[in-house]
């Protein structure tokens, strides 16, 4: 494998461990980091003191306990804690399933950071954005031509606020047609995404969650008891988090139509989809693609992001507002939907995670995007073939193929070992690998799920394979390893357990820790550290 | 749909005796096979207008053409704000915000990703100290977010489902709160003075009573008001059993009272100003912060990230505080939703408090009210014009009245547009009790003379008329 030295077979990995204090503790009073602009002399004088213009009572009467920090600390300060951060770009990045951790090219990340965008304010007139308008009208066709669907809103600023605005629009809908008021249950799977459920909640909707049957897909009969005149709608994640395709979506769209629903689809796996099948054809009237996922926008450390909203004709004027259109050669944002339910976010989005999605799909065009699809299945394929020999895991619902991802589980292996899916991902960060367990519930016991994308090679993969086959192997032999694990990474294991959820023990800012624990309590140095280098 | 294409730097496994090589393993003939789950009558087969493929420099001169269209309020004088602002952004904020451990990392666990649990747990506690509060949450999508998450918070604390906002707050954080309200809460507006801008407290006392679950304000303003009355009005809601929720903007409170001393229960607001580029609205990131009682912390929905000991002595740990209240782990049972929304401007945010320290934040602020009152003076003497439209203080915002000029707005901004300014933001469309008025933000990017420059040219345009 010449992803590795020869002869090993799993990385002698070591993480960067910088030891650093918290930045509050860096303080030495008549340090400082960076010099503001003054007003000029005249300005001053003019103006007058800062106190005659402020009202007395509202003036702040103690300077905020920030720190003093010259500008070199400050920077190496956080410089190390980035390199105690493992981040998609260090990382055979394929442990975290269902989010679609491929590769966010660089060019993308160079071209958002133009002063043409960095510093575009958003109410500026649209004749002075129409860069970024033809450019937001360009991906909204391509995504359109990727849905199916008819029109497009990028406002939304994640998977999750897409989910929200379509629950806007599913009461938003029965009110308008009369029938809020006994629409009342949205309907949604076990394996679809947490959010879904949350969303729909907020909306006021009571959540019905179909179970998964034997082969792992909600069942078209479970479905028809409980579609009723009360549905207001269907929400579904295709393939689910499970990896598995439902071949039946048509109908089960079909049953909540007839029942007088609405269905809104969770494309947030649509990564092993593009050019392949499409929400039209399914049946629905909306759906999202996450732009930081599927279109390799990065993700942030967890944002800013983007879900693109797309919906059928009927559900046009429902978008938040404003959307792209061209007339002519000129593009303008239109505020005039007839039934818009306002807005979700402020201004038009995230405009830099436009900019990555549409410089992504240009580089891969048609057929690339169809190339993505079909590698990024390969991959998961590949992955699974090799993982299902690995004594202690088992791959629930295995008599059908999976698609982009699969979630399998770690049960036999704690059986067998006391080793469970938690400890065998403190323990992938002794090789400098991201592992995840899954999304709650566990429904699949002790899951993880794995989502390899297209973007890492056959040795990538049989890296991160050798790794986990190492653990299962480890676990029988040594179960202690695993259960004391991590010991090469930046820290140990924490005790979270005492600390998170004790309300008179946790600490959510620095201030709280040293009010609750004057004297550290065992965290960190029993002495706070000297300032200094 | 069978043959790989060409080789791409982005897919690394398309040469064909790696891919068949993969095929084998598996034990199929091709990638079709793959699919066999998609039935026929779901497949797309249809045609694909979508551009490219291109390689990367072809791809840098597209895209960069296109944004070459744009003309960005860096490159012209502006004066437009209204939620989104421009401020000086220190170079090492960009430079931590584009280190690609931070861009790319999402979802790692505490012990590989400590320097990303380690900055946002930094980044809460700076601001907890710019606040006055034990509480801070990892940021929301934005102010607008975080105020509607704040008033729900409020509903939940209390078990009240009405909550009570200035009648004039900005456009679309009212959409926005309004959306996140409906259906269960009901939203009831107070009016705002006409004359002095803050909040009518015989207003709200007459529509404040024990069925409040919160009553909100903003210091400053949308038109960049201060309130003087912050205390009496706290104290007004909490002789209902109402919370008080103040939004704020951060950048102001080098100068200014943090709210909870002056009876805030729940404080939010934007971190934009903070160090972050305003990406045409895409650096937007909203705040949460509350003192540390169990009756507050339980309610929120974000992630609050948290110190502890580790199994080895002398070490930081972080994690998830009371990860069970989550909507990812009690999906419909959580507190509203929680997902992706704007970690890396909250990495950013941190690194800005950490610059600027007590001493800058209360610089920045003295620059920004020396300079709005500035620009008022030298706007005060032009015929026709009211400057400030409202009596008291002003916070880096304020409005500019041109109703006795018998111009419009639309009409002085295009004759500033002429002059290479952006003017300020139209008012006329969203508040038409207003007449012809535009909102004005000067900050500490306006030098004297642009300031000067733009009196010259609206005194210009009124005399040329």
């Amino acid at each position: 494998m010449p992803n590795l030295k020869p002869g090993r077979r799993v990385r002698q990995f070591h993480q960067a461990r910088w030891d650093e204090p918290v930045v509050l503790e860096l303080s030495r009073p008549g340090e400082r980091g960076v010099l503001v602009p003054a007003a000029e002399p005249d300005v001053a004088a003019g103006a007058g003191p800062v106190e005659s213009l402020l009202p007395a009572a509202m003036l702040r009467s103690a300077a905020p306990e920030l720190p003093e920090i010259s500008q070199p600390r400050v920077l190496r300060h956080y410089l190390r804690l980035s390199q105690e951060t493992l981040g998609a770009d260090l990382n055979v990045e394929i442990g975290q399933g269902t989010c679609t951790m491929k590769y966010s090219p660089k060019v993308n990340q160079f071209l958002i950071r133009s002063q043409k965008l960095m510093d575009l304010h958003p109410s500026q007139p649209a004749e002075s954005m129409q860069g970024l308008l033809e450019l937001t009208h360009r991906l909204v066709q391509v995504l359109r031509q990727l849905s199916g669907m008819d029109e497009f809103s990028l406002q939304p600023g994640s998977g999750t606020q897409a989910l929200y605005a379509m629950a806007s629009i599913v009461r938003l809908y029965h009110r308008v047609h009369g029938e809020e008021a006994e629409r009342t249950d949205v309907i949604t799977t076990a394996f679809s995404h947490p959010s879904e459920s949350a969303t729909a909640a907020v909306k006021g909707f009571r959540v019905i969650t179909l179970t998964p049957g034997a082969n792992g897909l909600p069942s078209l009969d479970e479905l028809r008891r409980v579609a009723s005149a009360h549905t207001a709608a269907l929400v579904v994640a295709n393939p689910e988090d499970t990896g598995l395709f439902n071949p039946e979506i048509a109908e089960m769209t079909a049953i909540v139509h007839k029942a007088g629903g609405l269905c809104y689809y969770d494309q947030a796996n649509a990564n092993g989809l593009l050019g392949i099948t499409r929400a039209r054809e399914a049946g629905f009237d909306m759906c999202f693609f996450n732009l930081h996922k599927t279109f390799a926008a990065p993700h942030g450390s967890g944002g800013p992001a983007a879900g693109a909203l797309g919906v059928t004709e009927r559900l046009a004027a429902y978008l938040p507002v404003p959307v792209v259109r061209r007339e002519g050669a000129t593009y303008l944002l239109d505020y005039g939907l007839r039934h818009t339910i306002g807005k979700v976010r402020s201004f038009q989005g995230v405009p830099q995670a436009f900019v990555h999605a549409l410089a992504w799909v240009m580089s891969l065009g048609a057929e690339g995007l169809r190339e993505v699809a079909r590698t990024a299945v390969l991959n998961s394929n590949y992955v699974a073939s090799r993982v299902a020999h690995i004594p202690g895991l088992t791959v629930p619902f295995d008599d059908t193929r999976r698609l982009e991802q699969v979630r399998y589980s770690w049960q036999d292996l704690l059986a067998e070992t006391g080793v469970g899916s938690e400890d065998i991902g403190r323990r992938m960060a002794d090789f400098g690998l991201h592992y995840w367990t899954s999304h709650h519930p566990f429904v699949v016991p002790e899951p993880c799920t794995l989502e390899p994308t297209e973007s890492y090679s056959k040795d990538d993969l049989d890296e991160y394979i050798a790794a986990l086959e190492f653990i299962a192997e480890e676990a029988g032999r040594d179960p202690d390893a695993v259960l004391g694990a991590p010991r090469r990474s930046v820290v140990h294991r924490s005790h979270a357990d005492e600390w998170f959820e004790q309300p008179d023990r946790w600490a959510i800012t620095w201030r709280a820790f040293k009010r609750k624990h004057p004297s550290r309590d065992g965290v960190g140095p029993q002495s706070p550290p000297a300032p200094g280098p | 749909m069978l043959e790989p294409a060409s080789g791409h730097p982005y897919i690394p496994s398309t040469e064909p005796n790696v891919r068949r090589e993969l095929l084998q393993a598996i034990g199929v003939a091709s990638v079709e096979e793959l699919f066999a789950t998609i039935p026929q009558h779901l497949r797309f087969t249809g045609p694909l207008d979508i551009p490219g493929p291109l390689d990367e420099f072809s791809l840098r001169q597209a895209v960069t053409r296109l944004l070459d269209r744009n003309r960005s309020a860096g490159e012209q004088l502006s004066f437009l704000g209204g939620g989104c602002w421009p401020h000086f952004v220190p170079a090492v904020c960009d430079e931590v915000a584009q280190r690609a451990e931070f861009v790319t990392a999402y979802a790692g666990e505490p012990y590989e990703d400590h320097g990303r649990f380690q900055a946002l747990f930094e980044y809460q506690s700076l601001m907890g100290e710019l606040l006055e509060m034990d509480v801070v949450n990892v940021p929301t999508f934005d102010w607008a977010q975080a105020a509607a998450t704040a008033l729900r918070m409020a509903c939940r604390i209390t078990g009240r489902r009405r909550v009570l906002v200035p009648d004039w707050i900005q456009p679309d954080r009212a959409s926005v709160i309004r959306n996140y309200m409906d259906p269960d809460v009901e939203v009831a507006v107070v009016r705002v003075d006409r004359r002095t801008g803050q909040l009518d407290q015989a207003d709200l006392a007459a529509r404040l009573s024990d069925a409040a679950a919160a009553v909100y304000i903003e210091v400053p303003s949308h038109f960049g008001v201060v309130e003087e009355n912050a205390a009496p009005i706290a104290e007004l809601a909490h002789r209902h059993g109402a919370l008080f929720v103040v939004g704020v903007d951060p950048i102001s409170l080098g100068l200014l009272a943090p709210p909870v001393r002056y009876g805030a229960d729940i404080v939010c607001g934007e971190l934009q100003p903070l160090g972050i580029h305003m990406y045409g609205g895409g650096g937007l990131a909203g705040f949460i912060a509350t003192p540390d009682e169990q009756r507050f912390v339980m309610q929120y929905p974000s992630r609050l990230f948290g110190i502890a000991p580790t199994s080895q002595a002398g070490e930081y740990g972080f994690g998830d505080v009371a990860y069970e209240r989550t909507s990812f782990a009690q999906r419909e049972n959580g507190r509203e939703s929680v997902g992706t929304q704007t970690a890396l401007w909250g990495i950013v945010a941190g690194v800005y408090l950490a610059l600027m320290g007590p001493k800058g934040l209360r610089e920045v602020g003295t620059t920004i009210v020396q300079k709005g009152a500035y620009l008022r003076q030298r706007l005060a003497p032009i015929p026709g014009l009211r400057v400030p439209r409202f009596l008291g203080s002003h916070f880096k915002e304020f409005v500019l009245d041109f109703n006795g000029t018998g111009r419009s707005v639309a009409d002085i901004n295009a004759y500033l547009a002429r002059h290479g300014v952006f003017g300020g933001q139209d008012l006329s469309a969203d508040f038409p009790e207003l007449g012809q008025a535009a909102l004005y933000c000067v900050t500490e990017v306006h030098a004297q003379q642009d300031l000067d420059r733009l009196a010259d040219l609206i005194g210009a345009a009124l005399g040329a008329d």
